[in-house]
């Protein structure tokens, strides 16, 4: 669909794509929330929902062309699934905290998933976000991080270094979790584990472009489209998984 | 109108799907609100951005949500969050931002808000209050509530005078019958007009009306004043927030769609964030021109 399309964005939509898959495969129940903070991913997540049957062969097709259900970022109506238009990062965590907060008030037992860049980890309201998360001890969200090292131009060390992610939020009262974000094992154990009085933070080790080989750990695939040649390698690569 | 507020929100505390969110201002003003509403009273901390996306998730789960805060600090830092969360979802958040104007005068320009409900009526959908006298607080809460999309209530402090016997709450209301030029104010302003303009002479007196209640498409003219307008020779519009987007302009472009035809115009505005020196509310007004001398001034009735 992004070749289709000649959309970029497939870098970090691969990255999370198993991240996606497994929550709303095993996880995420009538009544839960999934929010993707990272919304340049909404083709992963469109993919997600096809799988689940929210979507039709043809919606995908239609993805990122003149009168689409599915804008190059999730749309802001038009979509069950879809509580909120992302796409500006900072703003997930904050939604998702308020939903967590909200189902607590409403006594709902209802559980929030947001995902997360690493390079989103920059804006300052998803601190106050995740500040406000621990604080309210929000045991209904699960936050999970993407963390490609990659974002638009440059490494997340490069562009505004802040030492390890997990070493920063160690310092809330939460206990990250760091686990291979492409391992499905370690990414279902994790989101298994209990988190009792704060937000469960998992912190996925992943490849921008995971799965095709000329993509992987490369920031250019943040934003290009595919040429055909590149297309053809790419199924040739995933074929092989 | 902070107590007016307080006591209008405790009315409807026992909702129990209410729920208030401030960013760590009310000090001795909420205080009630806070013990009336228990755990639905949430201090979201001097994190503005967090606290209106919060704001945007509870009501997208269908809860009566009210976010306060001084006005610059609810509507300028987390524009952002307004837009994407609360009304590209239309979702029915009520923000209240205290000091409307100059209100907060000396303090600063970071605390004024003159270019609020300009900026924020560029947004699909939202309602704009503007309360003139105290009281009006309490018909403004019940119609927010009942207002289906998001709403933003720009407080200030009434200025009547004393003894003036403050008319039932409209979006349009006439404040002082005059035979004279017709003046239409934006908010509490208007009160401290009424005391001189009551005084004057019938047929030279002003016609001074004010709106709380925008935008304009939503809140139409009344035909009295329409009526006024096709007699008077000059027309005044006053209101503390710049010109750009302010509703002096809102009110032409509306009046020359609809082939209304204008007296000669004047239009008051808030004219800078800062001057050269700094005051209360009243002095900034009178740098910009909103004084009572000057709208005399304007309209050639200052002897």
């Amino acid at each position: 669909m992004h070749f289709e399309s000649g959309v970029g964005h497939i870098g970090g939509n691969l990255s999370s794509l198993d991240a996606m898959l497994i929550v709303f495969h095993e996880f995420k129940r009538d009544g839960d929330d999934f929010i993707l903070s990272k919304g340049h991913s909404a083709g992963a997540l469109y993919t997600t929902l096809w799988s689940i049957g929210m979507l039709e062969d043809q919606d995908l097709k239609n993805f990122h062309k003149d009168d689409t259900l599915l804008s190059g970022h999730p749309p802001a109506k038009g979509l069950t699934n879809i509580r909120f238009a992302t796409g500006s990062l900072g703003h997930g965590l904050s939604l998702a905290a308020g939903l967590a907060l909200g189902a607590r008030l409403q006594g709902q037992d209802s559980h929030i998933f947001c995902l997360t860049s690493d390079g989103e980890w920059q804006e300052g309201s998803t601190w106050e976000a995740f500040m406000f998360a621990c604080h309210h001890k929000l045991s209904n969200l699960t936050i999970l991080v993407d963390h490609n090292g990659l974002q638009g131009f440059g490494s997340t060390k490069e562009v505004a270094s802040m030492g390890r992610l997990v070493d920063r939020v160690s310092g809330f009262p939460c206990k990250p979790i760091v686990v291979d974000g492409h391992n499905l094992d370690e990414l279902r154990s994790a989101l298994l584990c209990p988190a009792v009085n704060h937000p469960k933070f998992i912190c996925m080790e992943t490849i921008k472009g995971s799965g095709v080989s000329f993509m992987e750990n490369k920031m250019e695939w943040h934003y290009l489209p595919m040429n055909q040649e590149q297309y053809n390698r790419a199924i040739k690569d995933l074929e092989l998984l | 109108m902070r107590k007016q507020l307080c006591e209008a929100l405790q009315r409807r505390s026992s909702n129990p799907s209410m729920v208030f969110l401030t960013g760590d201002l009310g000090f001795m003003a909420l205080e009630g609100l806070a013990a009336d509403l228990g755990n639905r009273f949430i201090n979201a901390g001097v994190a503005e951005q967090n606290m209106i996306s919060v704001a945007a998730a509870l009501a997208s789960l269908k809860m009566e949500v009210w976010v306060y805060s001084i006005a610059p600090f609810l509507y300028a830092r987390p524009f952002e969050q307004i837009r994407n969360d609360i009304t590209f979802h239309n979702l029915p958040v009520r923000l209240i931002g205290n000091g409307g104007g100059y209100g907060y005068g000396v303090m600063g320009p970071t605390h004024h808000a003159i270019e609020d409900y300009g900026i924020l009526l560029t947004l699909p959908n939202m309602s704009v209050y503007i309360p003139a006298f105290d009281e009006d607080v309490y018909a403004i809460v019940e119609k927010a509530v009942v207002d289906a999309g998001p709403v933003y209530l720009r407080m200030g402090r009434g200025e009547p005078p004393s003894d003036y016997l403050i008319p039932p709450y409209e979006p349009w209301r006439q404040l002082v019958k005059g035979g004279g030029p017709l003046v239409v104010v934006v908010g509490p302003i208007a009160g401290s007009y009424i005391a001189c303009l009551a005084a004057m002479p019938f047929d030279i007196r002003p016609s001074l009306w004010v709106i709380s209640e925008l935008p304009l498409s939503r809140n139409p003219i009344p035909d009295a004043f329409l009526k006024h307008l096709e007699k008077a020779a000059a027309l005044c519009v006053v209101e503390e927030h710049v010109r750009q987007g302010g509703f002096g302009s809102d009110f032409v472009l509306h009046c020359a769609v609809h082939g209304i035809q204008l007296p000669r115009l004047t239009h008051l505005y808030a004219q800078a964030h800062h001057f050269s020196k700094y005051g209360s509310q009243a002095y900034l007004r009178r740098q910009s021109g909103l004084d009572i001398d000057n709208l005399l001034a304007v309209l050639g009735l200052k002897t």
